[in-house]
């Protein structure tokens, strides 16, 4: 039986086509992928991401446990509603989800888990709390509606009013909370915006009120082009638990600062880079016409050298644009097995897009 | 429930077939297309190209998937829709006039008869 957000009925009657996304009933589009593509780029559109795991870490011990459980080091939170992204690895330093965590006290965290790994992350952390003075508790009474768009914060204040006219200052991985309302500068598209975790009570209001204002719903086809022209991965498409964020990408987001740090993972990942990292997870373009695809492979001078962990088309673009990892020392001109045919594509460091623009670099 | 035109055959596969003489003009359906979604691609035959019926015509590509079409009768390709190549999403508006794919000279008439009608499709349209 698939599972429904409280947004469910809403989707329904804006006329969604609806997929399985991880056992969720879900918008795929509401009648033009490449249209709400487009919406969010110049205008706002909102996502509803409710399928997305609302985790509330608690006690007395939540910032030493989330110091052991993550590779990003939540110490760097210095502030009540600050964010950072962050992955979670297994002792083999693979990914078992990449998650935001923002700190709303001292004592109190709250976690975004992505939906197909809902479960398998609370099994984790569960398995590993129990030398912490800590609760962990996953807040099915919330919904997560995401705002983005080069307009989203003019309709975000116009629809919660003028008492949340400070989100216009709030900075990138900043959020503020009233009233059981979390507005977090952050998103998925490389767009500006917010992500608002509103009870679920008020969350068909506030998609009725955002509407009305002017935002239009937009489907999880169209966030997967958007994330993919702003580079963001994929948890499970780009990185897995036997890919390390080392070779996915995401060393940034690995905090070695700390030498007495031990978190999960950090031992495997000190290995890894010292025997030297053989692929890397970077970005392809194809000028031919076409759509780039999952699991093509690649191939540098007859020989295969990688695959497209997350291809698409991309409508801000016009052609099709990839995430791919390929041995390490790859650049410039390769090709792609397209049923057959060779056909010339080349690696780009992603982003692809960034604020409705291109920004990658062809040279 | 689709409107799929009476006038036209229709494949397993889920083409349409109109037939004038000895041409036949060759598109995917109304429900083709919808489970596709938007087309950002089409790869057509060469004008030339000599096909049996079951034979890969093309393909067709959505931003989420791709999919081949097949010839449904044996022939020689005689024109191709070349400003789908420019607007695929003609396809999507229009699949069964201004969306049509390629046109062959029918080789074996008598192939016409294991086409399905529109009843017949809608049936396996249906899902």
């Amino acid at each position: 039986m698939a599972k429904h957000t409280p947004l469910y009925d809403a989707h329904k009657q804006a006329g969604a086509q609806l997929v399985d996304f991880a056992g969720w009933d879900m918008p795929l589009h509401y009648g033009s992928q490449i249209q709400e593509h487009n919406h969010v780029r110049d205008a706002a559109s909102m996502f509803d991401v409710s399928h997305m795991g609302v985790l509330e870490v608690q006690g007395h011990d939540a910032t030493a446990y989330l110091r052991e459980m993550l590779a990003n080091d939540v110490a760097k939170l210095t502030s009540v509603g600050r964010a950072l992204y962050t992955c979670m690895l297994n002792p083999e330093g693979g990914v078992i989800d990449d998650l935001i965590v923002y700190k709303l006290n001292d004592d109190w965290y709250r976690i975004i888990l992505n939906a197909g790994r809902r479960e398998v992350d609370m099994a984790w952390l569960q398995d590993h709390c129990n030398a912490y003075n800590v609760s962990l508790t996953l807040r099915t009474d919330y919904c997560i509606i995401a705002v983005q768009g080069p307009s989203a914060i003019e309709k975000v204040i116009a629809t919660l009013g003028e008492s949340w006219q400070d989100i216009s200052n709030l900075k990138p991985f900043h959020s503020l909370m009233k009233n059981d309302i979390q507005v977090a500068r952050t998103g998925y598209t490389g767009e500006d915006g917010v992500e608002i975790i509103v009870p679920a009570t008020q969350a068909i209001d506030l998609w009725q009120k955002l509407h009305t204002a002017g935002v239009e719903p937009c489907g999880l086809g169209a966030r997967d082009t958007l994330r993919l022209e702003a580079g963001f991965n994929l948890n499970g498409s780009d990185m897995s638990e036997v890919t390390s964020p080392l070779v996915s990408n995401l060393a940034w987001t690995v905090s070695f600062a700390d030498a007495t740090r031990q978190f999960i993972g950090r031992a495997a990942l000190e290995a890894e880079q010292a025997a030297g990292l053989s692929t890397q997870l970077t970005g392809l373009v194809m000028k031919e016409k076409g759509v780039l695809r999952n699991h093509q492979a690649v191939f540098c001078q007859g020989e295969q050298v990688g695959e497209i962990t997350s291809g698409s088309y991309s409508p801000t673009l016009g052609h099709a644009i990839a995430l791919v990892r390929v041995d390490k020392n790859i650049t410039g001109e390769v090709t792609i097995d397209r049923r057959g045919k060779q056909i010339p594509v080349k690696i780009v460091t992603p982003p692809f897009v960034r604020f409705g623009k291109k920004i990658f670099n062809e040279e | 429930m689709q409107d799929n035109p009476d006038d036209l055959f229709y494949t397993e596969s889920h083409e349409w077939i109109s037939i004038e003489d000895n041409i036949a003009t060759i598109g995917i359906t109304e429900h083709a297309q919808a489970q596709m979604g938007e087309l950002v691609f089409v790869e057509l035959p060469d004008v030339g190209d000599v096909l049996d019926a079951g034979n890969e015509a093309g393909v067709v590509e959505s931003v989420k998937t791709a999919s081949d079409f097949y010839c449904p009768l044996n022939g020689e390709i005689v024109e191709v829709n070349a400003g789908l190549l420019d607007n695929p999403a003609m396809v999507n508006e229009h699949p069964y006039a201004e969306g049509w794919l390629y046109k062959i000279k029918i080789d074996k008439p008598e192939q016409v008869e294991d086409l399905m009608s529109a009843a017949d499709y809608s049936r396996i349209a249906a899902d």
